[in-house]
């Protein structure tokens, strides 16, 4: 039922901002939105412990900051051992009748770099000890705050400054490493897949996973406009293309119970999602099958495990 | 009088923690640091002791679950060693620089390679200018009584920094002394629960962390060094009023047999209690030693430093650590940097010893002395040498 709600709804949300405008993002980028609609989806009882990246070098250059709720930031790798002690500290001062005892939801917030690459072993460290947080990973396939350097998140293919186009490469050479499947093979009570594209799915799911107790994943695909080279005003566009081509399907793993939250019997060709963005511009039409291939692939795999219902 | 227990240091540690009543202790295990983590995972499996404990899967992670429930307002520790630290220094730093007002007791171990278990002072100095204050314990007393006056320090509001004890590994920490134990009323006096300025708490807002831009970098930097400067009055104020309540007082720079001495030995650790047996054995001999203990590393106590030395003709550094291709050892650098204004100041001699758990004796202490009065006699007033390299 969301499929319907997903583009008209959005006024349902609260006309509340706690990811205040005014930061310095640029132009159409899709993480910023992202990240106001998972503040909408929580209200203002949370604290937010932040990875260094693109989100947190726009919101907060001192003195300003763009945060109506409580969020800090300590490094790169970090952000779930942060949160883990954030919500061990507040639990054991409302035990300790210290705090007034309610309801604070812990998120922790890195892009792909801070989460797949360098901050997967305390994201390891964090799911394992079962800590009551949820996490976000803003997805934009790249380092983009250091200048658009590959990650082991960029997809295969894509065009960044480290892994450029040349003579003997044409791009990334490895696949998209598959994170949401790392997060649910820790046998997490929730994780998900969501886009800014699809607002009310991406605020159903995380208020889904801030309420459910335990450690929770939300994976969310968010446009770059300046790292993929493609037009600001392209974002919400390419996030719903992202998904109705597979490259990007909206899933749900609740207690190991895959869920595909829109499915699509005949996907959209891949090159529908890929004309629009220079990353992909070198890209042979063999290279396209191939990742239209693994794409198409992956989609059904999916399809399996949601219809078995593991 | 509180009781008095022979316990093993690492042990003692563990039960002043404890006794401090720390909210989150977060963990990973490096030797020789474990006996402390393994005796508080007792305490508080036993149900002694109400804490969030959690072993983490780094040192890394062990830091920033620290910064993580400090910057809610609850009382943290952690405690490492070695590898363990240099893995969690980027933290240090963040720590310090974020006014969180974490304790860390360090069991000072050499760095790797080759890799070595066992005790220097490598570790510690490979984090000096993380902006933390600094201390050295001599033996197991003052590590347990540090644990308190660490926190008490730390919290207090014209501070807010965080504090590494330092305790040498396996000579220390492995060791069975006796302990004098404090009331627990008093200790609740001494350190009332921790009220945090700011706290992350929905309910006040704040934002921490933030990026510093180059119009207001120099200034954050400026406002940290100047608080832990100025964290000088607060540390003697703390060991004063610890002296009231225990009679046990503490000083930046603890002296032995010093006020007529034409040579100071100058060390930093559990080395103090066998350096003060070789002074013993010196000054029978008819021979003018004494000995010079820093216990504060940071903010280093310069003042301190040249009222009890200045007199001395010669002093005779010991350090535990190495400034590869530098001035020698970085003990003896901050000595040379404390007497360079002087007109009239004592010669130098510095050696580094004890690297990585190599036994320094009282004759080593006597040997060295002995080698730098000739050196010095024959005018190397700044020499630097490795003790006891076997060729």
């Amino acid at each position: 039922m969301t499929e319907n709600l997903n583009v008209y709804a959005v006024r349902t949300l609260t006309q509340k901002e706690y990811f205040a405008p005014g930061h310095r993002a640029c132009q159409g980028c899709a993480e910023a939105l992202a990240l106001r609609l998972v503040c909408k989806a929580l209200g203002r009882n949370i604290v937010v412990a932040s990875a260094t990246g693109c989100m947190e070098v726009v919101s907060t250059p001192i003195p300003f900051t763009a945060w109506r709720v409580p969020w800090f930031h300590v490094a790169f790798e970090n952000a779930a051992a942060v949160a883990s002690g954030i919500e061990s500290g507040l639990k054991v001062l409302m035990r300790k009748g210290r705090i007034p005892r309610k309801k604070i939801v812990t998120i922790a917030m890195a892009g792909d770099g801070g989460t797949a690459d360098i901050g997967l072993q305390a994201l390891s460290g964090a799911l394992e000890r079962g800590h009551n947080f949820t996490y976000i990973c803003t997805d934009n396939e790249a380092y983009m705050n250091t200048g658009i350097q590959r990650s082991s998140s960029t997809p295969f293919g894509a065009s960044t400054t480290t892994s450029p186009v040349g003579k003997v490469q044409m791009g990334q050479i490895t696949w998209k490493k598959n994170m949401p499947a790392i997060a649910a093979a820790h046998n997490i009570p929730y994780v998900a897949t969501a886009c800014p594209s699809y607002p009310i799915d991406l605020v159903q799911k995380v208020k889904k996973a801030a309420d459910i107790e335990g450690p929770a994943y939300v994976h969310i695909l968010s446009v770059c406009p300046t790292g993929w080279r493609s037009a600001p005003e392209l974002s919400i566009k390419l996030g719903r293309l992202a998904v109705e081509t597979g490259v990007f399907p909206l899933y749900e793993v609740e207690r190991g119970q895959y869920r595909l939250n829109m499915d699509f019997p005949k996907l959209k060709p891949i090159k529908e999602y890929i004309k629009f963005q220079g990353r992909f511009r070198h890209l042979t039409d063999g290279m396209i099958e191939e990742i239209e291939k693994r794409v198409h692939q992956e989609y059904e795999q999916l399809k399996e495990k949601a219809k078995k219902g593991v | 009088m509180g009781k008095r227990v022979g316990m093993e240091v690492s042990l003692a540690a563990a039960e002043a923690v404890k006794q401090a009543k720390v909210d989150v202790i977060s963990a990973y295990p490096i030797t020789p640091q474990t006996h402390i983590v393994e005796h508080l995972s007792e305490i508080v499996a036993n149900g002694e002791m109400d804490a969030e404990f959690f072993c983490v899967e780094s040192e890394h992670s062990a830091l920033s679950v620290c910064l993580g429930s400090e910057a809610t307002g609850a009382r943290s520790f952690t405690c490492t060693s070695s590898q363990g630290l240099v893995l969690m220094s980027e933290i240090t730093y963040i720590a310090s620089a974020l006014r969180l007002p974490i304790v860390m007791i360090l069991a000072n171990r050499a760095l790797s390679a080759p890799i070595s278990i066992w005790n220097d002072h490598s570790d510690v100095m490979s984090i000096r200018d993380c902006g933390w204050i600094q201390f050295f314990a001599e033996n197991g007393q003052d590590v347990y009584d540090h644990v308190f006056c660490a926190y008490r320090l730390a919290e207090d509001k014209r501070v807010l920094l965080p504090v590494i004890i330092n305790l040498d590994g396996f000579t220390l920490s492995h060791v069975i002394e006796p302990i004098e134990f404090i009331e627990q009323e008093k200790i609740d006096q001494f350190l009332p629960p921790y009220q945090p300025v700011h706290r992350l708490h929905p309910d006040r807002p704040v934002s921490m962390g933030g990026i510093a831009l180059p119009p207001i970098f120099t200034e954050t930097k400026k406002a940290h060094e100047v608080a832990i400067r100025s964290s000088m009055s607060k540390i003697l104020d703390t060991w004063k009023a610890f002296g009231e309540m225990t009679g046990r007082y503490y000083y930046p720079i603890e002296t032995y047999k010093t006020e007529d001495a034409e040579t100071i030995m100058v060390i930093m650790g559990s080395y103090g209690e066998t350096a003060s047996v070789a002074v013993d054995l010196m000054r029978e001999e008819g021979r003018s030693v004494g000995l010079a203990k820093i216990r504060l590393w940071r903010p280093f106590p310069f003042e301190d430093f040249k009222k009890a030395t200045l007199h001395a003709k010669q002093l005779v550094v010991i350090d535990r650590a190495i400034s590869m291709g530098g001035p020698g050892g970085p003990v003896a650098s901050e000595v040379k940097a404390a007497l360079y204004g002087e007109p009239m100041h004592p010669a130098v001699y510095n050696y580094a010893a004890g690297l990585g758990g190599r036994d320094v004796s009282p004759a080593d202490f006597i040997k060295m002395v002995d080698k730098a009065e000739i050196e010095i006699e024959e005018g190397n007033r700044e020499g630097f040498e490795i003790y006891g390299v076997r060729e």
